[in-house]
């Protein structure tokens, strides 16, 4: 009999986070200044039970308070991206959508590019912060204009975001035209996502935001199932839709802002993920939402790991490893298992 | 069973039903029938309360169904809507589980009795040789008993079809209507069809509502209803109707513009 049940979701989740927390030991043991793999791995351990004594003081900060935060912060955000990406897929119902799609990106690069125009990009916090207000003032745009009589419509909202959207993204090629050059260069590596001069602390930011935005969307994977055959049909099994929409929109959109805001535009996640973990365990969000969640953590995880290693010292946007990663990847899958019909 | 009383809507400016009002009986067979944007599948939104009207008011068993949730107006009352779009095709045995949703409540994942409920649906309907089969590799009859299986799990009171056969070849409509009125009689459910044709509906409902513009023209047993004056004043052509040689119910035969 195949179909989701509690203990099948448990067994893959389970097998994903072996994965995921591999990916994660992997991750923290390569990079520019080598530290063999035993003793990083040791020195995680032995932080992690409060011990010190394996490694260097360099060793322990380069492993700890580097690439460890890291690892943490782009698993969050692949992980957010994921997540957000299939629930608008089955919000809109469009296999196409993507978290950007309403918006709330191009919000939260103006955040960040005025932040970064007015020097605020040192201060630790600052660029995270100030790209997080942009995407949030973006989602109250996009939803006041995106609603009638009170009710979500996904063309409506849709036209709404993308609009919003394009005004924005006016404002920011303004802001490209008129900055300087050495900012050019930070705005640049921001849009197209990057974690290198995201600081660690931006973790205590979007944790709890993508924690807590992911687990409420899960409670909702079951009507999501429905909605996907459209509203009425949502309502003929009995879903309070308006509601439905309301909050999965609020949540999905505030998980992509908090992902967006620690590491500007990271292309491709929010597409790709949701479809292979489709591709590879069907569409029902119940195991959807959790796949995606860990192999989403598990794949940016490992492209920014490639994006720092690559060409090191020279670090590339994790952007360019998404996009070249992936998209050959989703065309092999396209291929390889049954296409997306509608696609 | 459900009463309906004078009830009116519009989506804008102009009413789409005016003044509606009709009973229908527990365990009754009612076909809704009547031209294109007579408000048939508009009416039919309205008894689910997927649409309210902005006057009158309908009871289900005396209770305002604006005072039903809609997980409680899904546990007695399931629709067969026209084809509903698969983006991520879930499969045979999935999508009948859905209708055991409304009952779920807070409970993500169904039971060992919701997979019962679901397969005995099944059963009854004959698709369970083919429950592990993707929705979009079906055939439109296949699909059909889908959701008729599907609304079975709801283990609804009533069940509101909307055009249930279009699209279909005669052999599947009959394998359809069959199960259908087979539901009706054994199990007491009560049918609402909306439906365009006319020759169908007057075999299988006990009754017909027949609508015009938004009204109720007639409404009674098929007999009554789909007489040649009606037909022509409602549908504005003309018709030739006699007898079904063998079930005796009115039957229609369409003519050409010239005459014969």
């Amino acid at each position: 009999m195949n179909i989701v049940t509690p203990k099948k979701v448990l067994t893959i989740s389970i097998f994903l986070s072996l994965l995921l927390i591999l990916v994660i030991l992997i991750s923290i043991t390569i990079g520019s200044v080598k530290v063999p793999p035993l003793r990083s791995i040791r020195i995680l351990f032995q932080s992690i039970l409060g011990l010190r004594g394996a490694g260097s003081d360099t060793e322990r900060t380069i492993i700890l308070s580097l690439r460890l935060p890291r690892a943490i912060l782009a698993g969050l955000v692949g992980a957010g991206l994921s997540v957000s990406g299939a629930a608008f897929q089955a919000l809109l119902r469009n296999p196409l959508a993507d978290p950007y799609l309403l918006g709330v990106s191009s919000g939260a690069a103006v955040g960040a590019i005025i932040a970064i125009l007015l020097g605020l990009g040192t201060f630790s916090l600052g660029l995270p912060l100030a790209s997080f207000l942009g995407a949030l003032l973006t989602i109250l745009v996009v939803f006041y204009f995106g609603r009638q009589d009170g009710k979500i419509r996904p063309n409506t909202l849709l036209l709404a975001g993308v609009i919003t959207g394009s005004f924005l993204s006016a404002l920011i090629m303004f802001f490209i035209s008129v900055s300087q050059r050495e900012e050019l260069h930070t705005i640049i590596f921001w849009l197209m996502g990057d974690f290198s001069f995201s600081s660690p602390r931006a973790i205590l930011i979007i944790f709890p935001y993508i924690l807590l935005g992911v687990f409420l969307l899960y409670l909702r994977s079951r009507h999501l199932n429905l909605i996907l055959s459209g509203e009425e049909n949502a309502v003929q099994l009995g879903v309070d839709v308006e509601k439905l929409k309301l909050l999965s929109y609020l949540l999905a959109s505030l998980i992509t802002a908090a992902s967006v805001s620690a590491c500007g535009l990271i292309g491709f996640v929010g597409l790709i993920i949701p479809h292979s973990v489709r591709l590879i365990f069907g569409p029902d969000h119940r195991l959807l939402i959790p796949s995606a969640a860990l192999l989403g953590a598990s794949f940016l995880i490992a492209s920014d790991t490639l994006a720092r290693t690559l060409l090191a010292p020279v670090e590339l946007p994790v952007g360019v490893i998404t996009a070249a990663l992936g998209g050959p990847f989703f065309i092999y899958l396209l291929r390889t298992r049954k296409v997306i019909k509608t696609l | 069973m459900i009463e309906v009383n004078s009830i009116s809507f519009r989506y804008y400016e102009d009413w789409v039903l005016q003044e509606v009002s009709f009973r229908v009986e527990k365990g009754e067979f009612v076909g809704v029938i009547g031209p294109n944007g007579s408000g048939k599948t508009t009416l039919l939104k309205i008894l689910y309360r997927l649409l309210a009207p902005q006057q009158g008011e309908i009871l289900f068993e005396l209770v305002p169904l604006k005072k039903m949730n809609r997980a409680d107006i899904a546990k007695r009352i399931a629709v067969v809507a026209q084809e509903t779009h698969l983006l991520f095709p879930f499969t045979v045995l999935e999508t009948v589980l859905m209708g055991r949703s409304p009952y779920l409540g807070d409970s993500m994942f169904e039971s060992e009795k919701d997979l019962e409920i679901a397969k005995r649906a099944m059963e009854w309907t004959q698709i369970l040789p083919f429950s592990e089969r993707p929705m979009d590799e079906l055939s439109g009859g296949e699909r059909k008993r889908v959701f008729i299986a599907r609304a079975l799990a709801q283990e609804p009171e009533v069940i509101l079809l909307d055009e249930p056969t279009a699209n279909l070849d005669i052999h599947h409509q009959i394998d359809f209507l069959d199960l259908i009125l087979t539901l009706n009689r054994e199990r007491g459910l009560t049918i609402i069809m909306a439906s365009h044709d006319m020759n169908m509906a007057s075999e299988f409902c006990d009754r017909l509502i027949l609508l015009q513009g938004g009204r109720i023209y007639k409404t009674g047993p098929p007999g009554e209803v789909i007489t040649r004056e009606n037909i022509e004043s409602v549908y504005g052509c003309q018709v030739w109707i006699d007898q079904h040689p063998i079930s005796g119910m009115p039957r229609i035969s369409l003519m050409k513009k010239g005459g014969h």
